[in-house]
């Protein structure tokens, strides 16, 4: 097969910017989202969910739900499969128990946090089903609920799971540890690094528990019919996903479901999991009748999976010339209440970016009494951010370095050894805190009192992982494009555009879809930064053999040998004959048929990319406010398919950011109950809270992709909180140590120094 | 002889080397060798003749998707790690 790599300067359709085909739909109301499904005979179901934490389910009685009127069906814990021990990759999301997954959508014997689904009613209408849960009794033996990390690890914890897996990392946890499992990866000697550093940094943290946010709940309508094959319309990140889980948990062959995903209202790493499916699925079954399910705005934070807090220790040791020669980290995330959390993550993101020759991280994935955590947009990374970086940045001033050189004095560059043990692959990290130096916002005056700036530096990775897409040629020369991942952020598009440069076309000849799991190859979710990176590779391949196919029937137009002809731009040449895509589409039925291509393909993994975020702040030091003045975001992407998505993707990470650093965060009272569970309460940022970001776009180029492209969806939202809390300390001199940065620990931090 | 890199969970079995020889010519054969000089290696990495759904394998820096049919040669750089994830 030819080569498809391009050059940069020989692209022609990546690096455009083509108007968004599924905007003006998603702005008047026209796209279809979960909730926009409605069939015949359709109930609705509702969710009774425990008010405790922590709780042993002595009985429930539903006979007075299932008397009410218009009530079809009622179901709880009893009516679930069984389900033994059965650990299954998750992909992104790890190792997982498909007992605990089964538990997390309704629990058997256990409740395990507030929120945690107990029995659930499908009725004629949202209204009768909402009446008839209040009418189910559950009586229930409380239990001390274990709410952070450090009350679960504590020597005298109780154990919250009789069954959790110890040691879920390759080999046996070392030692016993309540309610944790243990990572722990090393190099060189950390002890003769310390006692070879000049200068000693050691300093604790905290970040609490906050969510992804999405504007639209989980909704998902399931249709059980009498032949026991499943029709699910959902909004997911992964159709397959929810496919395969839902067949586990239910032990019902994968062939019985067929998932259709729908577009999606935001999801961040939060809708690659079922939660409303397997109950939708059983209330369909007992009822004989389709059931649609969604969850109210409170379900939806008390429920589903936020990201983890975190209780971090680091220390730091540097030599005088700005070498980095010790790191010693300590990171314990909440897992939620059951196993398997970002962990390795936060492991890999807390070390990656520097070059440290003796370096040891023992990480803790710990459960707590709250909802099982999820992948959030780079997840792990951001805690593990906030702590480093601040260490960082003190070290850089301990020795009297500008922050950014005391960076690239010690980046990893390409062919380091990474800490799991293979080299960095290809990527040029000095390019970005170059551009980071040179540009105006780093050296502009910033006057006035209070005020400070701060800067922040990461490096994440792209997911690559099994990845499917078809081309389809149609008579006029049109293409239609199918790819396994749902698009959540305009990779319809952005694949599009691959393909079409690829087959030497314009984009606009092109429609796209997100089929069913009926209707395309297997692949892993749209996670981890991969779609636009994995899936275009996939799509790439796809359209050389689209032309390849196509150089087959020209060669027989012009009764040649088909390696005479040459394809370029679209036209098909073989000496003085030429035929252009579109004339030759229109000879494919009579010259051997239509032309599709399936490819399914894994691309590589571990495709790294970088980041670098300048931020301005003034303090408010009466109420503790920190109001962002100024915002830069640099992001090498490799290749920017669409600079104007790319610029969305960047500046959507950073509101993200901001959000978690400054606001957001789960407040549980001392029962364990979240007193926060709305948006008014839960405060996301608005427009009026963050100023214009600028995103400063750098193309160092991946030598894994055709085009040189690396995904760019998660990694800007890493380093907004470790930037802001250098800005406040180079503003008003105070540390943070808790995340988030509240006004209310903002005004105690200084009121602390003074 | 294949360089295989030892994550630190696995020193262990290994004296604490953080690098170690072996030959075989896919990573099943890799990892029974690896076993036959330190014991304990094959259950950390295997479950009966699979490979743990959590462990993921990089030859010569590129992460494999064959697991333990990945075929190696003489030089090759192994790493064992956990699988990675995004969100």
């Amino acid at each position: 097969m030819t080569t498809m790599d391009k050059k940069a300067e020989d692209l022609r359709v990546v690096g455009t910017r083509p108007v968004r085909p599924d905007g003006a739909d998603k702005v008047t109301g026209r796209a279809r989202f979960g909730d926009d499904i409605h069939l015949n005979n359709m109930l609705h179901g509702k969710m009774l969910r425990s008010p405790h934490a922590h709780a042993v389910i002595k009985s429930i009685d539903t006979s007075k739900a299932e008397a009410m009127p218009g009530v079809r069906a009622v179901i709880c814990g009893k009516d679930f499969p069984v389900i033994e021990h059965k650990m299954v990759a998750q992909g992104e999301a790890g190792l997982a128990d498909m007992r605990d997954i089964s538990d997390n959508c309704m629990a058997k014997d256990k409740v395990l946090y507030d929120g945690h689904a107990v029995a659930a009613v499908a009725a004629d209408n949202p209204h009768v089903a909402e009446e008839a849960v209040k009418l189910i009794e559950v009586e229930y033996e409380l239990l001390p609920p274990l709410m952070n990390v450090r009350a679960s690890m504590a020597d005298d914890a109780p154990q919250v799971h009789e069954h959790s897996f110890p040691g879920a990392f390759i080999a046996p946890t070392e030692a016993h540890i309540a309610n944790a499992s243990r990572i722990h990866m090393a190099n060189g000697d950390i002890e003769k690094g310390f006692a070879e550093a000049d200068h000693i940094v050691e300093r604790e943290f905290n970040t609490e528990t906050y969510h992804q946010g999405y504007i639209e709940s989980h909704i998902t309508t399931v249709d059980w019919d009498s032949n026991d094959n499943l029709t699910l319309w959902t909004s997911t990140q992964g159709q397959f996903e929810i496919r395969d889980n839902l067949a586990d948990v239910l032990e019902i062959p994968i062939g019985n479901v067929k998932v259709i995903p729908m577009e999606v209202g935001g999801a961040f790493g939060g809708k690659d999991r079922i939660y409303l499916d397997p109950v939708a699925a059983l209330l369909s079954k007992k009822a004989a009748q389709p059931v649609k399910m969604a969850m109210r705005r409170d379900e939806v934070i008390r429920a589903t999976g936020p990201s983890p807090g975190a209780h971090i220790k680091v220390k730091m040791g540097v030599k005088a010339d700005g070498t980095i020669i010790a790191a010693d980290y300590h990171l314990a995330y909440e897992a939620g209440a059951y196993a398997g959390g970002p962990i390795f993550l936060g492991v890999v993101s807390s070390t990656s970016r520097y070059n440290i020759p003796n370096l040891q991280v023992n990480g803790f994935d710990v459960i707590v009494n709250k909802p099982k955590t999820r992948p959030y947009r780079a997840p792990g990374a951001p805690q593990a951010l906030f702590a480093v970086e601040q260490v960082i940045d003190e070290l850089a001033s301990l020795i009297d370095m500008d922050p950014v050189d005391f960076r690239i004095k010690n980046l990893t560059r390409s062919g380091d050894i990474l800490l799991p043990g293979f080299p960095l692959a290809p990527l040029d990290t000095e390019a970005l805190l170059q551009s980071v130096k040179a540009h105006p916002h780093y050296t502009a005056p910033l006057e006035g009192e209070n005020r400070g700036r701060g800067v922040s530096y990461t490096m994440w990775f792209n997911l690559g992982a099994i990845t499917s897409a078809r081309l389809s040629v149609n008579p006029d020369g049109t293409v239609h494009m199918s790819s396994s991942n749902p698009d959540m952020s305009g990779t319809r598009m952005t694949l599009a555009m691959q393909a079409a440069e690829a087959l030497g076309i314009d984009v606009a000849e092109f429609s796209a879809n997100v089929p069913d799991s009926d209707s395309i190859g297997f692949a892993m979710p749209t996670v981890g930064s991969r779609t636009t990176y994995s899936t275009g590779i996939v799509v790439i391949e796809a359209a050389a053999e689209v032309l390849a196919e196509m150089s087959k029937r020209a060669a027989m137009i012009w009764e040649v040998e088909p390696d005479s002809v040459s394809v370029a731009d679209g036209v098909f040449s073989s000496g003085d004959k030429s035929i252009t895509f579109k004339e030759l589409a229109h000879r494919m039925l009579d010259t051997g048929g239509p032309i599709t291509v399936h490819k399914t393909g894994s691309p590589q993994s571990f495709i790294p990319a970088v980041a670098a975020h300048i931020v301005d702040v003034e303090v408010d030091v009466e109420t503790g406010k920190v109001e962002i003045l100024r915002y830069t975001a640099f992001q090498d992407v490799g290749k920017a398919v669409h600079p104007d998505y790319v610029e969305g993707q960047i500046q959507g990470s950073v509101v993200q950011g901001i959000g978690m650093a400054l606001n957001e965060e789960y407040f549980y009272d001392d029962e364990g109950r979240l007193k926060n569970a709305s948006l008014l309460d839960y405060r996301m940022p608005t427009s009026l809270d963050v100023p214009m970001i600028e995103a400063v776009i750098l193309e160092s180029p991946n030598p894994a992709h055709p085009y040189g492209v690396r995904g760019c969806g998660e990694i800007s939202i890493i380093p907004p909180a470790s930037a802001l809390a250098n800005a406040i300390h180079d503003a008003v001199g105070v540390r943070m140590d808790s995340m988030p940065m509240s006004p209310h620990k903002v005004c105690a931090a200084i009121n602390n120094k003074s | 002889m294949i360089r295989v890199h030892i994550p630190a969970p696995m020193r262990g079995y290994c004296e604490g080397k953080d690098v170690v020889e072996a030959n075989g010519d896919n990573i099943r054969q890799l990892i029974l060798a690896l076993d036959c000089s330190y014991p304990g290696m094959k259950d950390a990495l295997m479950d009966q003749d699979l490979l743990k759904p959590d462990v993921a394998i990089a030859v010569d820096g590129h992460i494999t998707p064959l697991g333990l049919l990945q075929g190696l040669s003489e030089v090759s750089e192994v790493s064992f790690f956990p699988a990675i994830g995004g969100g």
